[in-house]
């Protein structure tokens, strides 16, 4: 079987996989709010990426034998519930930093110590 | 046929990714996302998903990067500085991606010793927005009447919290 021309779940899996990585890296990494929300939006991203690819790559012959559609495409439906109240939490993350900046002026999480101990 | 399409869109998809992480430009991070998420809809028109790679073009690449797009040039962020990557945090990143290395070995042997028995399937997964909106429409229309009330919710948040003075 040549890994390169027959694409599995695990493919799926690891290119999610990446995705969060990359996402976590780049929540690490930065220290502007903005960015860190962007990493946090491709995590996010990967999750839905892998339950996509799991909502495809069912087993068939269990696909045959419950043969209802609403169980095999629980997950389509989960992601769109997922891309909905993404948005929702992306407008209020938003608009929760334009509160930020206007209270403080700076976008930078190394600036916001209050609460260091 | 769907291998090549696979390869293409998942090579895009890391090294916007790559951009998003490594770019000093705000809006030219946020263009990448906005690239990443483009290329996420292919993969989900790959997998046979044609209701969510089009939703997924509509909400992400639409909504969410203009809302990120406003953000950055509302609060007017600069290009940021050289010396902001600190190596602690430069080796925290790395150890998170250590971890993940180990779990995509795992993952890959599963591949090369042709473990992973799910291959794709035959043509008839393809899933439009008919099956999809059927279903949400019949089954979960409790969780969608829930969805909304959570956006008509969080519509007054944010107009709340963009109010100039927060009591």
């Amino acid at each position: 079987m040549n890994p390169f021309t027959e694409i599995t779940l695990n493919h799926y899996l690891v290119l999610s996989g990446g995705l969060f990585a990359l996402g976590l890296a780049g929540v690490f990494m930065r220290r502007c709010i903005l960015f860190i929300y962007m990493g946090l939006e491709m995590m996010l991203n990967a999750a839905v990426l892998a339950i996509v690819a799991f909502s495809r790559f069912q087993p068939h012959e269990m696909y045959a034998s419950f043969a209802q559609p609403e169980q095999m495409l629980a997950g389509h439906v989960m992601v769109f519930f997922i891309i909905t109240v993404a948005a929702a939490e992306v407008a209020v993350g938003l608009a929760l930093i334009v509160a930020l900046y206007r209270l403080r002026q700076t976008t930078n999480v190394s600036d916001l110590n209050n609460l260091k101990f | 046929m769907e291998a090549l399409f696979f390869w293409i869109f998942a090579v895009g998809l890391i090294g916007f990714g790559l951009a998003v992480v490594l770019s000093r430009n705000p809006v030219g991070a946020a263009l990448s996302l906005a690239a990443t998420f483009v290329f996420q809809a292919a993969l989900y028109f790959t997998l046979g998903a044609y209701f969510l790679g089009t939703v997924q073009v509509i909400v992400y690449a639409g909504a969410v990067m203009v809302l990120f797009l406003f953000i950055i040039m509302l609060l007017d962020i600069k290009v940021e500085a050289h010396s902001s990557i600190s190596v602690g945090r430069f080796l925290v990143a790395g150890g998170a991606m250590l971890l993940f290395a180990a779990i995509f070995v795992r993952v890959l042997r599963g591949v090369f010793n042709g473990q992973s028995v799910l291959l794709w399937t035959d043509d008839s997964w393809a899933v439009g927005a008919g099956k999809v909106g059927q279903i949400l429409f019949e089954q979960y229309y409790v969780p969608f009447l829930a969805t909304a009330v959570l956006l008509l919710v969080a519509t007054i948040g944010v107009v709340i919290l963009s109010k100039k003075d927060i009591k």
